[in-house]
């Protein structure tokens, strides 16, 4: 009995891991291809369309999904696997199929005030090194930030320039000036943003004196569609005094002496700004004497040659001499 | 009708003695009596007193022109000289160009004139001098620029421009109903 029983046991546990390796065992004419990194598996078997429409295609789906997920699962099984707090898990190699992205490529950065600057006049990046030689402290330290090499901040003594006024505190001007440098490039930096994405910006103002803001509110009062007819007003409000030069002219009929005493003042002072030797003019008159220099010469020198010709052809005969020299004066 | 402003007056007499140097004294202060220049929809006139005194009779709107117009300043506020000054031009002309009959013609239609047009010129002309074109009878026919020196114009081939043209008598006819 114990032994029939034992051989039904053996049995019964030999037909449960057949049926298990049934399970789990899924026969392909071809193999699937796996790329276990991003958990794909690609069954390149030609689906059976017989038995597609033979069955409910809902089901025939659902077993070859089934089939394939599991030959996916076994291939991950065939990693190396270990146990963290009662779990089974297995790292995963590095993915093979490359994969479009998801979203588009992002946009690179609009190019700042600078860079564009840089391009255009053909400035090339320079890289500078982050470690500088501080000749002070003998070693090597950072250019820029905390304990950085030539720092003027530590400095605990300020010679004060001679251009100065003795009573200004040194420290306080340079603290301020390195605010200033500070706010600047923020600034700056703000607008590249907004250049970036083509907003206006608007520069804070400044501490208004109490004319401006004034003129500020006049201006406001005034811009409105019936130019400030109807806007409210204060309290106790003085009325506003009209802002802006008017145009005046002289009087169409007035003192003609004094109008032609003005004209003629005005001419004197247009005068005294003219500079009083023009150059291209005194060098066109160079010019010109030298060309009347160098003719004059010229011609001196040929009546002189003609009078040395006569006086070395004085022996020859008169009447060679004579035909040839004519025809030289022609030209 | 209103007298010239400052910088109105500062303009037409820079553009003036250009072409009339200094002389520009001698329309200001004339000995034959009182000249004034007046500026009237953007045009400027150079009349006598008396006849400014009697163009007041004349409402603005209805007064188209009164004495002579020496030009106009544009929307910019740059002086233009009409051909209609050329009568106060030149007389008082500092830089002569003398222009050959055959070329008169082509000059009075309005274009440059060339080196092969070119009877005379003044001696010690400089570049871009403003010079007032005459023919070779001595009749003044308009103004222009000189676009080379005296010394350069010798040198020059015969279709090179020796004057810019910038206003000729030939306008009385060309542009008869914009010159006032």
């Amino acid at each position: 009995m114990a032994a029939c029983s034992i051989e039904d046991v053996l049995a019964k546990v030999e037909k449960d891991e057949a049926e298990i390796l049934k399970n789990i065992t899924v026969h392909k004419e071809l193999e699937l291809e796996f790329d276990i990194g991003n958990l794909a598996a690609f069954d390149k078997n030609p689906a059976d369309v017989g038995l597609f429409r033979k069955h409910k295609k809902e089901e025939f789906l659902r077993s070859l999904a089934r089939d394939n997920t599991q030959l996916l699962i076994n291939e991950m099984w065939k990693l190396p696997t270990e146990r963290v707090q009662e779990a089974v898990v297995a790292k995963l190699p590095e993915p093979h199929t490359r994969l479009p992205r998801e979203k588009p490529l992002p946009k690179p950065r609009p190019p700042t005030k600078w860079e564009e600057f840089a391009k255009l006049k053909g400035i090339p990046k320079k890289k500078k090194t982050n470690l500088v030689w501080d000749d002070v402290h003998k070693e090597w330290r950072r250019r820029w930030g905390y304990k950085r090499a030539k720092d003027d901040t530590k400095d605990w003594l300020i010679e004060v320039p001679e251009s100065a006024d003795p009573n200004e505190d040194q420290f306080a001007r340079r603290l301020k000036a390195k605010n200033e440098r500070v706010a600047k490039n923020e600034l700056n930096r703000l607008k590249n943003i907004a250049r970036g994405q083509k907003v206006s910006v608007q520069v804070p103002p400044k501490d208004q004196s109490k004319a401006e803001l004034g003129k500020a509110m006049q201006l406001a009062r005034i811009s409105t569609a019936s130019v400030g007819k109807f806007q409210d007003k204060l309290p106790k409000e003085k009325p506003t005094r009209t802002v802006g030069k008017k145009r005046s002219f002289q009087p169409l009929i007035g003192d003609f002496n004094m109008e032609k005493q003005r004209q003629l003042d005005l001419l004197k002072v247009m005068e005294n700004k003219k500079p009083r030797m023009n150059v291209t003019r005194a060098v066109n008159r160079q010019m010109r004497e030298e060309d009347a220099e160098a003719a004059r010469h010229k011609k001196e020198g040929r009546r002189g040659g003609k009078g040395g010709k006569k006086k070395g052809r004085g022996g020859g005969g008169k009447g060679r001499g004579g035909p040839k020299s004519k025809k030289h004066h022609g030209k | 009708m209103r007298p010239l402003t400052d910088e109105e007056t500062k303009a037409l007499f820079e553009k003036v003695s250009k072409y009339i140097g200094e002389n520009i004294k001698l329309l200001v202060d004339r000995p034959d009596g009182v000249y004034c220049f007046r500026l009237h929809k953007d045009r400027v006139y150079y009349l006598s007193e008396k006849l400014l005194k009697l163009s007041t009779n004349i409402s603005r709107d209805k007064l188209i022109s009164v004495g002579t117009c020496f030009g106009k300043f544009t929307k910019t506020m740059k002086f233009r000289l009409h051909v209609t000054a050329l009568d106060y031009l030149a007389p008082y002309a500092k830089y002569k160009v003398w222009v050959k009959p055959g070329a008169e013609q082509s000059f009075l239609y309005g274009n440059h004139v060339l080196k092969s047009g070119l009877g005379r010129i003044t001696e010690n002309t400089s570049q871009y001098q403003g010079v007032v074109v005459y023919s070779m009878a001595d009749v003044p026919l308009g103004f222009g620029v000189a676009a080379k020196s005296t010394q350069d114009c010798r040198k020059l081939d015969p279709m090179a421009i020796v004057v810019f043209h910038q206003a000729d008598i030939g306008e009385y006819l060309r542009s008869e109903d914009t010159l006032t």
